[in-house]
Formats: C-alpha cells, structure tokens, sequence
C-alpha cells in the first residue's frame, strides 16, 4: 500500500515539475539496459520517478536489445568515444568490464567520490560479492539479480500419482519422477531445463561444492584454469545423455527459448531462472511450484549454495564530476529499502539489500508465496567457499558456447561424458588463456 | 571505326569520381581496417593493443574447428545456391506461361525477400519447433523423430530451407525479367520446327537467359557466403555442436559477440579472398559458356 501511495505522488511530483523541468539546465545521463517486456516498463517507471524526484539530473532510460546486444553496444559507443553513463551488463560479460581498467568507474570510488553514502555490507553478499574484487570492492551496482531454480507442474505430478507438495530432493529422485511422468503421458519430455552451461555446469558445481575453475573460480584473478572435469560433473553428463535417449530428460537449447516447453504442460519439471515466475505466472494453465535445484546425494555437503545470474550496472568511465554526481544519487536512489521491496515483489528479481529483504520477510510475503523465497534460501542455503561464491571469467561468451557444444555432443551421443566435458574444460582454458594476454 | 574520346582530360575522371569515392569509403577503407586488425590482438574495449604478425592467422590454421566451418560453409552453400537457383527458374519459368491471375502469383512469389534474415529465420524456427511448430507436429505424425536441437543434420537441413527461401523470391525476379526479355517470336520459330517444350527450353530459351544465370550465380554465392548468419544466429545459433556453424557465422560470433575482434577480423580477411577468388573463377571459367 505505502508503496503505491508513493508512485502516487511521484507522478503528481512529476506533473508539477513537467512546466519548470524544462528551463533548468539539467545533467543528462543515459542508461543503457535490455529488459523486455514487464521488465522494460519497471525500467522506465524507475527512470521517471527518478526524475520526479529531483531535478538536478535526467535519466534517459534506452533498450538496445538483448544482453549481448546491449554490451557490444556500450563496447561499440565507448571505441567511438560517446559510451552512456551507466549500461547494464549480464553476470557473464563481469569479467570483461572488470578488466576493461579505464572504460569503467568501480560503483564503489563513484559513490565515495560523490559523497553519497554507501556501505557495502549493506548488500547480500551472495549477490554483491559476485560484483566485487577479491578484496571486496564493490565494481558494480547490482540490479537484477536471479538463481536458478527447479520448477515443477503440479497439475502434471498428481497425474502421475506423485506427492506434488513433496518434489524430488535429489537428482534420483528426479530421474525416478520423470520416467513416471513419462509414463502418465508426458512422453516427449520428463524434465529439462534452459540456459544448458549455467544449469549443468556452473550452478551444477556450486551447489555441489565442486570448483569449476582455479583461483576461487577465477574471482581471484586472470590466470585461473578450468578444472570441473570432476567425477560428479561427467556421472551427471552421462546420466542426461543416457535419459535424452527416450526423452526422460529432452535438451532445450542453449539460451532460455525452450522455456515456453515447461508453461504450455510439455516439460512437467523444467530447471531455469527464478526470473521465469513473472511468465509462469501469466501463462501457466496448471498448479505450479518452484522448488531447490536437486543434487546426488553421494556429493559430501550438497545442497552448497546456488549462485546468482542476471545483470548488474556498470559505470562508464571518462565522464565528468557532475555526471558521475547524479549517478551516484540515482544508485542511491535505488538502494532505497521501499523500492528495494516494490521492485522484488513485482518483477521477480531478487531484493539486492538485506534491509529489503528483512522488510518482506517481515511482511509475511514469503508465507503466501513460498515459490519466491526459493532462489533466496538456496543462494543463503551455506556460506559461500571458495566453489560457491560466484565465477569471474574472460570471454565467458565464447566459453559458454564451447560447452554448449560438447553438451550437445555428449546428448545426441557423439561423444562420450568424459570426452565431451575433457573438451569442454579444455577448449575452456585455451580461451582463458587468450583473454588473459588482451588484460596484461 | 571511329574512336569516341573525352576532349577534357578531366571530365571522365570526373565522371568515375562519385563512384570510386563510394568504392573507397564503403568497400576499401573497412576492408583495410579488416586486414590492419587481424594483426592485432586487443581487448574487446579497445584499451590494450598488440602487434602479432600473423598469430591470428596461425591459431586459425590450427584450429580443427575453423576446417570444420569450412566443410559445413561449402554444404550449406552449395545446396543454398543450387536449391534457391533450381526452385526460382522452375517458377519464374510456370510464371512466364499464360495463366489466369498470373499477377498474384508473381506478386507473392516476390513477397519473401522484403522480409529480414532473422526474422525469416524465425519465422522457419517457429514452423519446425520440436514441441510447438505446426510441421515438426506433421513429421512427427509422419514418425520422424524432429529434433533440431540435437540432431545436426535436421538443423542443417533447416537454416538451408530457411536461407534458400528467403532467396528464390530474388532469383525469381531476374529469371522472369530474363524470360519476358526474349522474344517470343524465337520460341514461337522453334516450336512450328517440331521442338518439344523441353527441347525448346534447353536449346533456346536457356542459352539466352544464361547472361541471367550467371549474374544470378555470382550473386547467390555471395548472399551465401556473408549474408546467412542472421538465419543461422536466430535458428540455431551454429550447433548443435557446430553443425551448422559457417564461416560468416564463426566471423558473427567470435567478434561480434565474443569481443575477439583480432581472430574475427582474420576470419574475415581469409573470407573476403576466397570469395574474390571464387568470383574471378566463375567469371573466368563459367562466363565463358554464357552468350549474350
């Protein structure tokens, strides 16, 4: 309610000013994002109730298309000479900004810079030290942040006489759910999942405490090297390869487009994004759950921790004082525990401050919608190790696209598991390797 | 016979100026940029730079995957061209006939090509979806099993429909205007000397259209060669594991969306040679049977 009294008086801030806002010599900052959808308009409404606000500085909030779009956009800008003041970049492309020295300004001498106050222990650690140095400076602000989740059709699991408020813990349970999914008449898909690296790989060796890459999985710097070609990592690549093959388990491609596969009833366990609530929620026909990811049982310490995916905002570097003023403002602005909490409850992102997330704890949310406190239990499920608190590397673009490869190899059985994921760490450390030469 | 010269010196260059000037700024200038940066290994920011000779050059010739891309370009190209070409003479050639409500028909058959690269590759993506697209349902009623995603030569078989029917509407174009370009009263001789419609096509009607063919040839492969990643991008994004990963597409992606802006450009660089030298071929050997 507060919430919504405020948005009220934003907008009638918004009309008064509207008149005078135009004689004053305001500061023009530009914001690049790629939200689409509900998302844009969160943007957009978050760049107007800024500017309602005050009237020092203008947010110009611009789309330039996907994640990757977006990046190559700000890369683009910035060789020419004009990058906008704040881009928003996803988890993936980290590494990149973080060693691009020179094209960024860390979020954290911004804001000692511009006075504003800003306290890193403010924010969850388990998202915020995906965006900091080793020594825990903070380089950029977080925005919207997601884990990965396992959701489940319960609809789907009383057809096939399972306990639907019970979902599988494990990956054998899993395996066991969907073979008698199959069988109730899901036959060309027991469980899936999108994004196939981010799932099977990264967050796979997370929650398993299993480390992906040396040197705290490259957080720790540029010279780390792959090394998850572990037993569990090629037992759980063979398992799906051995399930593809009468589509207990069915790929779904590389990025999330095989989404739609779990809200029109094809695919009844499907592993994604947290992210994906707001489209379940608009297009599921059925009873719907999103529970922990699963994990084998004969892992020492599984369930870890999840780790965060989405996006974070980085700040451009060459701009002047005053710019960099109202930018810092504007993270100030959006640090705020109230708007922390709108923005949480309406998009499906995570809160990013833990005064946020008490706040909406405390309002009992997470009691009706229990769905939307998976991504955060499994992210606080243990202190992060050196395994779990996040992976920093070079060219992950490229890197993701290589093990997209050998998945699909080791799945349409062209390879072995334990060829296909020797390749994939090794194809893995050759771009590393290259990544490292271009920041020395 | 009388030689026809330019008084002024300097009207012809003149004359020429507007057109090596475009030349230069959109055809020579990016191209030397291409060849300057495959020399140079640099950060996708552009903050750091090194000076490699010909390192781009030899981790390429190292890698298996770039030969790989080669085998699957030469695939895809071959049947992009031959389909594309085949399919558009068939109906630029049922089109040229007297037929009722002829102008629809050409009017549609022309319709494809104002649609973008990606979204005709969305639009075929769309069609053969595993679980949602209307004509995987068909096949798989048909008992095949359509997998796209994980079967190589299924999503081979689709980025080729998908390329080579954003291309027949173009074909289709020239070959009609090549059609109705030859005189009538030819086919017409040929016909009353008792040659069959297929003999007439052959003998007469394909020889004067072969200034078309060969224009259209030339074209096509060039259409194949660096105009096809937006369809590859959107359909399957070169897998699955590479199988339909093409030279243009590997360019796409290891500069545009990799940053690696170094490999990328000397990707580009050994493209742009093999298409000159593709094209000097065809116009030195093939031009060669055309009459004009």
């Amino acid at each position: 309610m507060r919430i919504e009294s405020k948005h009220v008086l934003a907008a009638l801030a918004a009309a008064a000013f509207s008149g005078s806002g135009a004689a004053l010599a305001q500061v023009e900052l530009h914001w690049w994002h790629a939200m689409t959808g509900a998302n844009n308009e969160v943007i957009n409404k978050l760049a107007a109730d800024f500017n309602a606000a005050q009237k020092d500085y203008k947010v110009t909030a611009t789309f330039k298309g996907s994640y990757p779009d977006t990046m190559n956009a700000g890369i683009a800008a910035f060789r020419a000479g004009n990058a906008p003041h704040i881009m928003q970049v996803f988890e993936v492309g980290t590494a990149t900004m973080m060693a691009a020295r020179g094209a960024v300004k860390p979020v954290q001498d911004l804001m000692k810079e511009a006075g504003e106050k800003f306290d890193p222990n403010a924010y969850l650690p388990a998202i915020a030290g995906y965006y900091s140095t080793s020594k825990g400076e903070m380089l950029s602000f977080p925005f919207n942040s997601s884990s990965a989740v396992m959701w489940i059709n319960k609809d789907a699991f009383k057809k096939a006489n399972l306990d639907a408020s019970k979902p599988p813990k494990t990956w054998p349970e899993v395996f066991d759910a969907a073979k008698k999914l199959k069988a109730a008449g899901y036959a060309t898909c027991g469980f899936s999942n999108a994004w196939a690296t981010w799932l099977n790989i990264e967050q796979f060796n997370a929650w398993h405490n299993q480390s992906i890459g040396t040197k705290a999985n490259g957080l720790d710097g540029f010279d780390t090297v792959f090394n998850f070609n572990n037993a569990l990592q090629i037992k759980h690549v063979e398992n799906l390869a051995q399930l593809q093959k009468d589509k207990t388990y069915d790929y779904s491609g590389r990025t999330n487009t095989g989404e739609g596969r779990f809200t029109s009833g094809e695919c009844p366990i499907f592993l994604t994004s947290s992210a994906f609530f707001g489209t379940v929620k608009a297009n599921a026909k059925f009873e719907f759950a999103a529970a922990p990811m699963p994990y084998y049982p004969e892992a020492a310490g599984a369930p870890q921790n999840s780790i965060i995916g989405g996006a974070s905002l980085w700040v451009m570097g060459g701009k002047k004082v005053e710019e960099y003023k109202g930018v810092a403002k504007f993270f100030t602005f959006l640090s705020d525990t109230d708007r922390q909490v709108g923005l949480h409850v309406a998009s499906g992102y995570l809160p990013i401050t833990k005064a946020a997330y008490e706040k909406v704890k405390g309002q009992g949310f997470y009691k009706d919608n229990p769905d939307r406190e998976t991504p955060l239990l499994e992210l606080n499920n243990k202190p992060p190790t050196e395994n779990s608190r996040g992976l920093r590397f070079g060219n992950l673009v490229q890197i993701r696209d290589m093990w997209s490869e050998e998945l699909e190899a080791a799945f349409n059985g062209s390879k072995t598991a334990k060829a296909a994921i020797d390749s994939a760490v090794e194809r893995g450390n050759a771009e590393l390797r290259k990544f490292e030469r271009t920041v020395r | 016979m009388r030689k026809v010269g330019f008084n002024n010196k300097l009207l012809p260059y003149l004359l020429i100026g507007p057109q090596i000037a475009i030349t230069l700024v959109f055809f020579y200038w990016p191209a030397s940029q291409a060849i300057w940066q495959s020399f140079l290994i640099q950060d996708a920011f552009g903050t750091t730079t090194e000076f490699v000779w010909f390192e781009n050059y030899q981790v390429l010739f190292k890698d298996a995957s770039y030969f790989n891309a080669l085998i699957v370009t030469l695939v895809f190209s071959s049947a992009v061209a031959a389909l594309s070409l085949g399919i558009a003479l068939l109906l630029a050639v049922q089109a040229d006939k007297q037929i009722r409500g002829s102008g629809p028909y050409k009017t549609l058959l022309m319709w494809p090509y104002a649609v973008a690269p990606a979204i005709a590759g969305v639009l075929w993506l769309f069609l053969f979806q595993p679980s949602l697209g209307v004509l995987a349902k068909l096949l798989r009623d048909f008992g095949v099993d359509w997998n796209p995603l994980l079967n190589g030569k299924h999503a081979m078989i689709l980025v080729i429909i998908a390329a080579t029917w954003k291309q027949i509407s173009y074909n289709f174009l020239f070959f009609l205007a090549g059609l109705q370009s030859i005189p009538k009263s030819l086919i017409e001789a040929a016909a009353i000397d008792g040659a069959s419609p297929m003999r007439r096509f052959w003998t007469v009607i394909f020889p004067l259209l072969s200034p078309t063919a060969f224009f259209l040839l030339v074209v096509n492969v060039v259409y194949v060669f660096f105009d096809t990643f937006g369809i590859i991008d959107s359909v399957t994004h070169g897998g699955p594991a590479k199988a339909t990963e093409t030279l243009v597409f590997k360019v796409f992606q290891d500069g545009r969306l990799g940053g690696d802006l170094g490999g990328s450009a000397a990707q580009s660089v050994i493209l742009m040679f093999m298409v000159i030298a593709l094209t000097a071929v065809q116009f030195k050997y093939i031009e060669r049977k055309v009459h004009y």
